[in-house]
């Protein structure tokens, strides 16, 4: 396979939401390409018409009965955000 | 073997001894406790397999267990009283949860996990939280934000990983019974490089409520302890149907204990030969052809197996796992818990902060790498493709199971490798998985124990069963356990 390029890494990091300095998405680039190319041995195996497993019990989606339940307490659940403004979570603007 | 348990070796007694000798009332739970916290508060400056210790629940719970063991109140357990950690990506009410991140850190979670309420239920004691490598994503604990466990076998050693807390607690005698979770051997490889037994049962056995998520598909919680019966027991406490996993599979289950005695004379066991790896530890691998030596004296058929897909089972795992460690770590965004930012300007800003002075380097690489392979483009090349190859796996197992009990292969291709040995090398650092992996891919349950020593290291058994056969793998590990000398053996601590 072709290495990655910076543009890839960069890229990835943006769908991912991390921030990478220069010397990390370098090292990145380096070390996902090496990883990357040990994979595609994957290609020669055969797996015309095979179906792709998910998760491996024959789980599927079920309906629970709606029954109400006590929810966590506020505060116990709030204490937890690193902004809060009383019974809220405070965020950045969205939009600029 | 450097020690042996005596009887004034409290610390290195078996969960079922410490429970006979409440039942006699020579101690009680709450000295039981207090000796570990003791013992604890001594070794901890060179092992740190705590993240979080919990003296004063734990005095309580122990408390209300020695109660319930006299006899008031309901039936006692074979956990009641017994001091036992959870590794700390088990959700765990009001004391802190950080899965060794410092994206978790001061995360108190308002809720306990499934496994961490059904061990309440049971009476045991709870001593603290297991350190482990960031978000259950290595095979050292060196990634743990919280600075790497040390084997005790040897301190400068690694005690394996993930679960290298509980692994090293366990060997240790800083607890009874370990708790942990599995994702690619994150049980069985630090259970072997501290010479413990472990197991990941089948997936959906135990509820995955709570448990903070690193790879959907192929987690699941086990337990560590230092007797194969220990961990027949403690499996009957944590299993259960639960709703609130919708991957948890019908209850009741068996008594996974119950073949403990059964023997293994006629079993069928298989010894697939792609797991002795080019790479494996000449010291392994004869430890190996002598536990098949001693299987075959035990009266069972031992033959060999090709289980020709196992060569691409690494790829296929480190595909999958990243790609949904991914979607699962998009939850820590700085928002709702644990680290947040400040001085950012947009929503989008804070996160990417967050996260990158949140996470350590691995988790990044293998959230980078679970979003490439899900990325427009390569979605198909790599997840898919990954998911259809898993489907063969499961099926080369299902074909061997026609055949066979069970198999074996050794656990790890080596003993437990120096601090610091493979950490420039990612690739070279997920090869220690190589004999682990298939198993969570396909979702059957498998036990690593006691396999014998090799530089004056242990060295790891494992036994893997067709799914639901988890008491298959229980009865071939007992009868193994009692014809060698293994688990009996100590580390100098």
């Amino acid at each position: 396979m072709d290495p990655l390029t910076p543009e890839d890494v960069s890229h990835i990091a943006q769908l991912a939401y991390i921030k990478l300095s220069d010397s990390e998405s370098e090292k990145m680039r380096i070390q996902l390409t090496n990883i990357l190319s040990q994979f595609q041995a994957l290609a020669s195996v055969d797996t015309e018409g095979v179906e792709p497993t998910g998760h491996t019990t024959d789980a599927h989606t079920i309906m629970r009965t709606d029954e109400p339940h006590p929810p966590l307490e506020r505060d116990d659940v709030l204490q937890n955000a690193p902004d809060r403004d009383g019974e809220f979570v405070r965020v950045r603007p969205v939009l600029e | 073997m450097t020690t042996r348990s005596t009887n004034s070796e409290l610390h290195f007694a078996t969960a079922r001894e410490l429970r006979t000798r409440f039942d006699n009332r020579e101690l009680s739970s709450v000295e039981a406790t207090r000796l570990m916290l003791e013992r604890i508060e001594s070794l901890e400056p060179n092992l740190n397999s705590f993240i979080t210790l919990t003296p004063e629940r734990a005095l309580k719970q122990a408390e209300q267990a020695d109660q319930r063991l006299r006899g008031s109140g309901q039936e006692p357990t074979p956990l009641t009283g017994v001091p036992v950690m959870v590794k700390d990506n088990f959700s765990t009410e009001g004391v802190e949860t950080t899965a060794a991140s410092k994206i978790l850190k001061g995360y108190i979670p308002p809720y306990d996990g499934t496994a961490v309420q059904l061990l309440k239920e049971a009476g045991a004691v709870i001593l603290g939280k297991g350190n482990l490598d960031e978000f259950a994503m290595g095979s050292s604990n060196e990634t743990s934000a919280f600075g790497p466990v040390r084997n005790p076998w040897d301190t400068d050693r690694v005690p394996g990983g993930s679960s290298g807390g509980p692994g090293a607690a366990v060997a240790a005698g800083e607890c009874f019974v370990g708790f942990g979770s599995d994702t690619g051997g994150s049980i069985r490889q630090p259970a072997a490089l501290c010479g413990v037994v472990g197991m990941k049962p089948t997936y959906g056995l135990v509820s995955r409520y709570g448990l903070l998520a690193f790879g959907s598909s192929l987690d699941q919680i086990g337990p560590m302890t230092r007797s194969v019966a220990d961990c027949a027991d403690a499996l009957n406490v944590i299993s259960n149907h639960d709703h609130r996993d919708s991957t948890s599979v019908p209850a009741p289950f068996a008594d996974f204990g119950r073949d403990l005695e059964s023997g293994i004379s006629g079993m069928n066991i298989g010894v697939p030969r792609e797991y002795l790896v080019d790479g494996i530890e000449p010291g392994v691998r004869s430890a190996f052809e002598a536990s098949l030596k001693t299987l075959e004296d035990l009266g069972a058929n031992v033959s060999e197996i090709s289980l020709p897909l196992t060569d691409h089972a690494l790829a296929v795992y480190y595909i999958i796992a990243p790609s949904e460690a991914s979607a699962n770590l998009s939850r820590y965004d700085g928002v709702k818990y644990g680290l947040g930012s400040t001085g950012s300007k947009t929503s989008a800003e804070a996160t990417e902060s967050a996260r990158a002075e949140g996470f350590g380097e691995e988790v990044k690489r293998r959230i980078l790498l679970g979003t490439y392979a899900l990325s427009a483009g390569y979605h198909d090349a790599y997840y898919k493709k990954a998911q259809k190859v898993r489907t063969l796996i499961r099926r080369e197992f299902t074909d061997a199971f026609l055949k066979f009990d069970a198999l074996v292969t050794p656990t790890t291709p080596g003993v437990a490798f120096k601090i610091g040995e493979k950490t420039d090398d990612p690739f070279k650092m997920y090869m220690n998985d190589i004999c682990t992996i298939p198993v969570n891919i396909a979702g059957l349950p498998s036990i690593s124990i006691p396999g014998g020593m090799s530089k004056s290291l242990p060295v790891g058994l494992q036994f893997i069963g067709p799914q639901f056969g988890d008491t298959v793998v229980i009865q071939a590990a007992a009868a193994y356990e009692r014809a060698t000398p293994w688990h009996r053996g100590h580390p100098p601590v």
